[in-house]
C-alpha cells in the first residue's frame, strides 16, 4: 500500500510516501497563496492508496480532496517517535508556529501547548529579522553562533522587534551581536514553553527552526540537555502523518 | 428566524435602530441554523427552544411589554449573582442581558480600552447600538461589584443605559464578613425591588418565587443528570441552549419545557438512543459565562465528533446548582437561606476561590467525561488567572485539562479547532486519522 503524509504547513508543504509502511521517498516546496495547487503538484503523478493531510491547510485539502487528517500535534508525536523510540518530548518550531508535545512512556500524547497567534518566536519571525540585518539566512545563523556578546533584543512582536533591531543598527550596535540577540530571544521563549509543558528526555527538536544551528546550540546549552534532531527534521510531521495508517487504534482512555 | 408577526412597531417604540437591529437578526438567524439546526439526531422536543430562539427578540419581547402594561416590573442583570427569586417575589419579571456577540465593538471602544473581555465590550455595543430590545424593555438594570472589568464599566454604563440602574455590592472574599456584604447586598435589592413595584416582600409571596426557581433548577438538574448517561441523549450545544434559554424565558414555562425534554431524553437513554456512539470523547467546558450567542467553542468541540456534557459555567452549574431552602416562615429566615445558596457559587472573583477546582473535578467525574477544557475570554483577568491552578488540581484528579483563551471573533477559529482536535485526539489515545467532517 502506498500511503501519502502531507503537512500543508503556512509556508511549505511537506511530503512523506510510504510504500508498505516504507518512506521511499520525501519532497519540501514552498506554498503560496493557493495551497490547494501546490498540493496538487505535490501530488502529481504519486498515484498513493491513501492521503493523510495535516498541518493548519489539512481541512481545506480534505474538504476538496481525497484525504483523512490528523492533526500537527499527532503528526509530530508519531514521527518523532517513529525515529526515535525513547522520545518523551517534542519541540517543533515551524514557519509560523512553535508547539511543544510531552509523550507519555508509551508514546502516547499527554499534554502540549501551541502558539500560533502571531509570528513570535517562530522561523518567519528569525527570516525578519535575517532581513532586516541585511544578512542571507545561512550568514545571520552562522553570526549568531559565532558572535562573542549579544544584544538583548525585548520586542518578541515580529514588527516591533524589528524597529527595535533598526533602531539599534541606527545607533551602530554590532549587527553579529544583534543576530546572537534575536536568536536567544527565540530560544527563551521555546525553553519556557518545554518548561511549561514537560521536560523528560529524550527530547527531540524538528520543524524547519530546527535546521538552524545557532536555535539548536543555544537551546540544548540552556536546557543544559541534549537535544536530538532528526535527519529530516522538516518531514516529522508529514512522516507522522502517513504513519498514522499503520498505528494500531486504541479506544479511549478508560473513566472512572 | 421565522417572523409571523410583525413586531417592528413594538422595537420602534421600544428605541431600537430598526436597520441595525435587522442586520443583528439576520446575522443571529443564520447562526442559529448553522450551529443548531444542522446538527442530526436532535431530540424533538428541543423544538420548544428552536422556537424560542426563533422567539427571542419577539414573543418574548412582546410579554415584557404586556408585563409592564399590566403594571408589573421587569428587572435585567448581567450575572448569576443577581438573585431571580427576589425579582419574582414582588410580582417581577427577570431577564438575563446576553452579551455574547460580537456587535457595536467600535462603539463600545469609544468607552472602554480595547484590553477588555469581549462581554462587557459586547453589552455596551448592543446598548450604545440600539440593537437590545431587553435592556429597553427594563424597568430596572442591575449591575454587580464583581470584577473589576464590570465593576469600572458599570461607572460609564450607568449613564448610557437610559434605564434605572442599580449596582450590587459584592464581596470579594468566602468569609463572615464576605456574607455580610451580601446578605447587605440583596437587602438593598429587596428595598428597591419593593419601592419600585409597590409590592411588600412577605413570607408567602417570597417561599412562591423560592419554589418557582426551584423547580427550574430541579429540571436543569435533572436534565444534568440524564447528560451523565453514555451514550449521552443530548448534544452539548443543545443543553447550553437549555442553560441560555434558563436566563430569560418564563420560569414556569421553562420548566416545564426542560421536564418535556428530560421524559424524552429518559426515553433515549433507556433505549441507549445517543447524539453519538456510547465511547464517543466527552468533554466538560469550565470557565467565562457563555451568553447567547456565544456558541463558537462548543459548536468547534462538537464538530471534532467529541460531546460535551457538562459546563462549570454561570451558563450552566453556577446558574443551576443547589436550591434555596424555602422551609422558613419568616422573611428573614428565607433571606438567610438565599443568600447561603448564592454565597456558595464559586466565581472567580472570590480570593482565594478554593472550591471551583475540586467542584469542576467532581463535575468531570459524575459526567464521566475525558477532559476540562477551560475557557476564558480574553482580558479576563479572574479566569486567565485561575485557569493554571484549576488545571493543576483538576489533572492531579486525574483528568487532562486543555486550556483555551479566545473572544468573540471568528479569527481564531481554526487555530482553535487545531488545539481542540489535537486534545480529543489526545484523550482519545488512538492515532488513526479521524474521517473528515466539513
Ligand atoms: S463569572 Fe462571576 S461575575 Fe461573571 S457572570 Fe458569572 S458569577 Fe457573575
Ligand atoms: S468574563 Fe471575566 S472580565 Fe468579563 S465580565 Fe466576566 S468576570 Fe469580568
Amino acid at each position: 500500500m502506498r500511503v501519502i503524509g502531507l503537512d500543508i504547513g503556512s509556508r511549505t508543504v511537506k511530503r512523506v510516501t510510504l510504500e508498505d509502511g516504507v518512506v521511499v521517498d520525501h519532497s519540501v516546496v514552498p506554498g503560496s497563496h493557493d495551497p490547494l495547487a501546490v498540493c496538487d503538484g505535490v501530488l502529481a503523478g504519486q498515484r498513493p492508496d491513501r492521503v493523510v493531510a495535516t498541518g493548519y491547510g489539512r481541512r481545506l485539502f480534505a474538504e476538496h480532496r481525497q484525504a483523512e487528517t490528523l492533526t500537527e500535534i499527532r503528526a509530530v508525536a508519531l514521527g518523532a517517535r517513529h525515529l526515535r523510540p525513547t522520545t518523551r518530548t517534542v519541540l517543533d518550531i515551524g514557519g509560523q508556529d512553535t508547539k511543544v508535545v510531552a509523550l507519555g512512556a508509551d508514546g502516547a500524547v499527554a499534554k502540549f501547548e501551541m502558539n500560533d497567534r502571531c509570528a513570535a518566536g517562530t522561523g518567519r519571525f528569525l527570516e525578519v529579522m535575517a532581513t532586516a540585518l541585511s544578512y542571507p539566512m545561512d550568514q545571520f545563523v552562522q553570526a549568531g553562533r559565532e558572535a562573542d556578546t549579544a544584544q538583548p533584543v525585548h520586542a518578541m512582536c515580529t514588527v516591533f522587534a524589528e524597529s527595535e533591531v533598526i533602531s539599534a543598527t541606527a545607533r551602530g550596535v554590532d549587527r553579529a551581536a544583534l543576530a546572537r540577540g534575536l536568536h536567544e530571544a527565540v530560544v527563551r521563549r521555546s525553553v519556557a514553553m518545554l518548561r511549561r509543558v514537560a521536560l523528560e528526555d529524550d527530547i527531540v527538536f524538528c520543524g524547519g527552526g530546527a535546521l538552524n544551528a545557532c536555535l539548536h546550540q543555544l537551546i540544548a546549552e540552556s536546557l543544559g540537555r541534549q537535544v536530538h534532531l532528526p535527519p529530516h527534521p522538516q518531514i516529522v510531521a508529514a512522516l507522522g502523518a502517513a504513519l498514522s495508517v499503520n498505528s494500531p487504534a486504541r479506544s479511549p482512555r478508560r473513566v472512572q | 428566524m421565522t417572523e409571523t408577526t410583525d413586531y417592528r412597531p413594538m422595537w420602534s417604540e421600544l428605541g431600537l435602530d430598526l436597520d441595525k437591529h435587522d442586520a443583528l437578526l439576520a446575522a443571529l438567524g443564520q447562526a442559529y441554523g448553522d450551529v443548531f439546526l444542522s446538527q442530526e439526531n436532535r431530540p424533538e422536543t428541543m423544538g420548544y427552544f428552536d422556537f424560542v430562539m426563533g422567539e427571542i427578540h419577539g414573543l418574548r419581547v412582546k410579554e415584557l411589554v404586556d408585563a409592564r402594561a399590566a403594571g408589573r416590573i421587569v428587572v435585567g442583570s448581567f450575572c448569576v449573582f443577581v438573585p431571580e427569586e427576589l425579582v419574582l417575589a414582588v410580582g417581577g419579571v427577570c431577564v438575563g442581558l446576553c452579551a455574547g456577540a460580537d456587535f457595536g465593538t467600535e462603539a463600545a471602544e469609544r468607552y472602554l480600552p480595547r484590553n477588555t473581555c469581549a462581554l462587557i465590550k459586547s453589552f455596551f455595543g448592543f446598548t450604545l447600538e440600539k440593537v437590545c430590545p431587553y435592556i429597553s424593555a427594563c424597568d430596572l438594570v442591575v449591575g454587580e461589584n464583581t470584577c473589576d472589568g464590570k465593576k469600572k464599566a458599570y461607572e460609564t454604563f450607568a449613564d448610557l443605559v437610559g434605564r434605572e440602574f442599580m449596582v450590587l455590592d459584592m464581596p470579594n472574599t468566602k468569609s463572615g464578613e464576605g456574607r455580610a456584604i451580601l446578605k447587605r447586598a440583596y437587602l438593598d435589592f429587596a428595598a428597591r425591588l419593593e419601592n419600585l413595584s409597590g409590592v411588600t416582600i412577605t413570607a408567602e409571596n417570597l417561599t412562591a418565587a423560592i419554589e418557582l426557581v426551584n423547580a427550574k433548577r430541579r429540571a436543569m438538574h435533572r436534565l444534568a443528570r440524564l447528560r451523565q448517561a453514555d451514550p449521552t441523549p443530548i448534544s452539548g450545544l443543545d443543553a447550553l441552549l437549555a442553560n441560555q434559554v434558563f436566563f430569560y424565558d418564563d420560569p414556569e414555562r421553562f420548566t416545564q419545557s426542560v421536564n418535556n425534554l428530560c421524559d424524552e431524553l429518559e426515553k433515549r437513554v433507556a433505549q441507549k438512543v445517543g447524539v453519538a456512539p456510547a465511547g464517543t470523547v466527552r468533554i466538560v467546558i469550565s470557565g467565562c459565562p457563555m451568553a447567547v450567542p456565544n456558541w463558537k467553542l462548543p459548536a468547534i468541540v462538537e464538530s471534532t465528533g467529541a460531546v460535551i456534557v457538562g459546563e462549570e459555567s454561570c451558563i450552566g452549574e453556577r446558574g443551576t446548582q443547589n436550591l434555596v431552602d424555602g422551609s422558613g416562615d419568616t422573611v428573614g429566615e428565607l433571606m438567610e437561606s438565599l443568600v447561603d445558596r448564592y454565597f456558595a457559587v464559586d466565581c472567580a472573583v472570590f480570593t482565594p476561590n478554593p472550591t471551583r477546582a475540586p467542584h469542576t473535578l467532581q463535575i468531570a467525574k459524575d459526567c464521566r467525561a475525558h477532559g476540562v477544557i477551560h475557557f476564558a475570554l480574553q482580558f479576563c483577568a479572574p479566569y486567565q488567572m485561575e485557569a493554571p491552578l484549576l488545571e493543576r488540581e483538576v489533572e492531579k484528579g486525574g483528568v487532562p485539562v486543555l486550556r483555551l483563551d479566545t473572544d468573540y471573533s471568528t479569527e481564531d477559529v481554526e487555530q482553535l479547532r487545531t488545539r481542540v482536535e489535537a486534545f480529543v485526539e489526545q484523550l482519545r489515545g488512538e492515532s488513526e486519522p479521524i474521517a473528515h467532517r466539513s
